[in-house]
């Protein structure tokens, strides 16, 4: 199973043509992605073509991708579910909403830098319309060995029984390094910004009904309170094991730390107290990454 | 972006939402003038600072007369509130006050929507309002795609028990508050107090706002409320550079990409430290993703030259970043610098390309640079080389 993603997701891109665009479309293609097409006007009927070498080494092959005027059109042509969006902020409204109206199941918002007002506008649109928004500011979604969507560097780690939900890219990819091992059903984050589609609630409630996922690991960081709204629900809805990390216990209050939502105003957006809410209700928080996988090894038995 | 109160004044002015009469000045000479232009009667001199509990703190006087507005500012102006310098004082009209009522319209991180709030019990600090009566400040979610509208004002102003004679204009000035905040692309839009004068008229004696700066692009306006140039040349050197960066109090400089891996690996250090004689991070230092040599030289460059800096950590995962990238950049920021000044760097690389950033630092051989394998033993190394310099 895994969740959002599996080896079904046929995958467009908005913004492939942009220079992120081309950069992570050819990571995603030698990653094994299944690429099916690009969103964009005004290159409509033209082909892109992308030099895809695989992770490991070995012979590099080119591989011609469809561009399309809309998703609807992606959609149609290709039987796409899934757009990940690379294209600029004053952009990024249009182009979700664009998705959204075409109905597309998944939209993976890579960039950052959108104005919050148009996120909540756009997350709302879209919510109306069915489709699920991942991101803002995110890495993406990887279920390992079925399909990568988004900026995470192919071949961290491959399938196995834990998912993982996170603010941080970064963060995510240490903590797949250290349980590498063991390997993951999904790993998904959700993004920096202060307001994201997908939230640690939702990846909660996906990885407890995935028949793959045995163990959940939740990290966060200072700012807002969704840690402590993951807690709330980890203790009424969750009963596979969760393990939490969080980012921040040093960080000074009233500072913007990098991501545009990680800043500490008020005590609920302290790391001390989204780690008081999360052991309150008897979830592990590793001080290190290290140290928690060292207990989601415990918690896997 | 925080605004200082008299820039959301500015703002009060262009939307409409109605607000007393009030002058900023710099220097405390100009407070006479300020408060004889402002007309007979009293006025207030008012800090502008971006941290509340101001009046408390001393930041808030009543002045019956220009002189006594010209003492008030003197004292005032260079004075510090809660370690905020004053540079600017607001001198505004007194006004006879009948009723201080609260009334704000933000973004709700966990709802993913507007909220307006009021209460007719402003004046006071609301997150105590919030904790000790809850029931007293009147919650109003907004539906983004619906807007907020008259009905859904008036209906806020009812459940906030407001005097019915005044309702009407709360409702109206909140309607031009939302207004602000949409035009505006604000986050928080706060009054407090929200006042009632003796005449029953509805003003706007405070304002704080909040505007997003991600949608600066859109607001070439806003530049004026900008601070001018941070005046820390580190802070200078590293905004120039387009690095993220924040000034902390400690020994060890941090470098590292992405904002969670750095945050954790301040929390690391610190961790650490506390064996070594409690030595700390002096900074964060995002080089962000994708970062090229440039963008790493550029940042150890800044850390480097931080005189407080004891020793230095680089800690980089690559996904974007490329660790052959940022093995060019130490390379180079040494090379450009002469050498780290006595100061030893501890680097360690995971992820995309680290054979090949390793190889770079191998081949460089470079005295002051220690690798290593693991975040915490990286933490480990660095807190104690800082302690020991």
């Amino acid at each position: 199973m895994s969740i959002y993603l599996d080896e079904a997701s046929r995958v467009i891109v908005q913004g492939m043509t942009g220079s992120e665009g081309r950069v992570h479309t050819r990571l995603m293609l030698a990653g094994g992605t299944d690429i099916v097409g690009g969103v964009n006007p005004r290159k409509a009927g033209q082909t892109a073509e992308f030099d895809v070498t695989p992770p490991g080494g070995g012979p590099t092959s080119k591989r011609q991708i469809p561009v399309y005027g809309t998703v609807a059109q992606a959609m149609s042509e290709t039987g796409a579910n899934v757009s990940v969006m690379f294209v600029p902020p004053a952009y990024a409204k249009a182009a979700a909403m664009e998705a959204a109206d075409a109905a597309i199941p998944l939209l993976v918002v890579i960039t950052e830098g959108i104005p919050v007002a148009d996120s909540v506008d756009f997350i709302a649109y879209a919510h109306a319309r069915g489709t699920r928004i991942i991101g803002p500011n995110c890495p993406g979604i990887v279920s390992p060995g079925k399909s990568n969507v988004g900026i995470t560097p192919a071949g961290i780690t491959g399938p196995g029984p834990i998912g993982l939900v996170s603010k941080s890219g970064t963060l995510t990819y240490q903590l797949m390094a250290e349980l590498s091992d063991v390997g993951f059903s999904t790993c998904m984050g959700i993004g920096g910004d202060p307001v994201v589609g997908t939230t640690h609630i939702d990846a909660l409630a996906a990885f407890e009904a995935d028949p793959e996922t045995a163990a959940i690991v939740l990290i966060g960081e200072i700012g807002g309170e969704g840690e402590q709204r993951a807690a709330e629900y980890v203790a009424q809805h969750v009963s596979k094991p969760v393990v939490a990390y969080i980012a921040g216990f040093t960080a000074p209050e009233g500072k913007t730390m990098g991501h545009a939502g990680a800043i500490v105003s008020g005590r609920a957006g302290t790391a001390d107290a989204k780690a008081e809410a999360l052991a309150v209700v008897g979830v592990p928080v590793g001080r290190t990454p290290r140290a928690a996988a060292a207990a989601v090894r415990e918690v896997l038995g | 972006m925080d605004l200082y109160e008299y820039q959301a004044r500015t703002l009060y002015l262009k939307y409409a939402v109605p607000t007393i009469d009030a002058l900023v000045i710099t220097h405390a000479e100009e407070a006479f003038d300020a408060a004889l232009a402002l007309g007979p009667g009293p006025v207030v001199v008012k800090a502008q600072v971006k941290v509340g509990g101001r009046g408390k703190a001393g930041g808030v006087r009543l002045a019956r007369s220009p002189e006594e507005a010209r003492t008030a500012a003197a004292e005032i102006l260079g004075s510090s509130i809660k370690g905020h310098p004053v540079r600017q004082v607001l001198v505004a009209q007194g006004v006879d006050i009948a009723a201080e009522y609260y009334v704000s319209l933000l973004i709700d991180r966990s709802n993913r929507a507007y909220l307006a709030l009021a209460s007719s019990e402003g004046g006071v600090d609301i997150e105590t309002l919030a904790a000790e009566r809850p029931e007293a400040l009147i919650r109003a979610p907004i539906d983004p795609l619906q807007g907020f509208d008259e009905a859904a004002a008036n209906a806020l102003v009812a459940a906030a028990q407001v005097d019915s004679d005044v309702a009407g204009q709360v409702a109206q000035t909140l309607l031009r508050l939302w207004e602000l905040m949409r035009g505006e692309d604000a986050m928080l839009v706060e009054v407090n107090p929200l006042a009632v004068t003796s005449g029953r008229q509805v003003l706007a004696l405070d304002g704080k706002i909040t505007l997003d700066d991600a949608a600066a692009f859109r607001h070439p306006d806003h530049r004026e409320f900008a601070d001018a140039e941070p005046t820390d040349p580190l802070e200078a050197k590293a905004k120039a550079a387009g690095l993220g960066y924040v000034k902390l109090d400690g020994q060890i400089g941090i470098i590292g990409n992405g904002a969670g891996l750095v945050m954790s690996t301040l929390d690391v250090v610190a961790a650490a430290g506390e064996g070594h004689g409690g030595v700390k991070p002096a900074n964060f230092l995002d080089i962000g993703g994708g970062a090229s040599a440039e963008v790493m030289a550029a940042g150890l460059e800044v850390v480097l030259t931080d005189e407080r800096v004891r020793a230095v950590l680089v800690n980089v995962f690559g996904g974007i970043t490329a660790c052959d990238e940022v093995a060019r950049g130490i390379v180079a920021a040494l090379a450009a610098l002469g050498g780290s000044g006595g100061k030893q760097i501890v680097v360690r690389l995971a992820g995309n390309s680290v054979d090949a950033g390793r190889a770079i630092l191998a081949e460089a051989n470079l005295a002051p640079v220690h690798m290593a394998e693991t975040m915490e033993q990286a933490a480990e190394l660095v807190a104690s080389l800082a302690a020991a310099n």
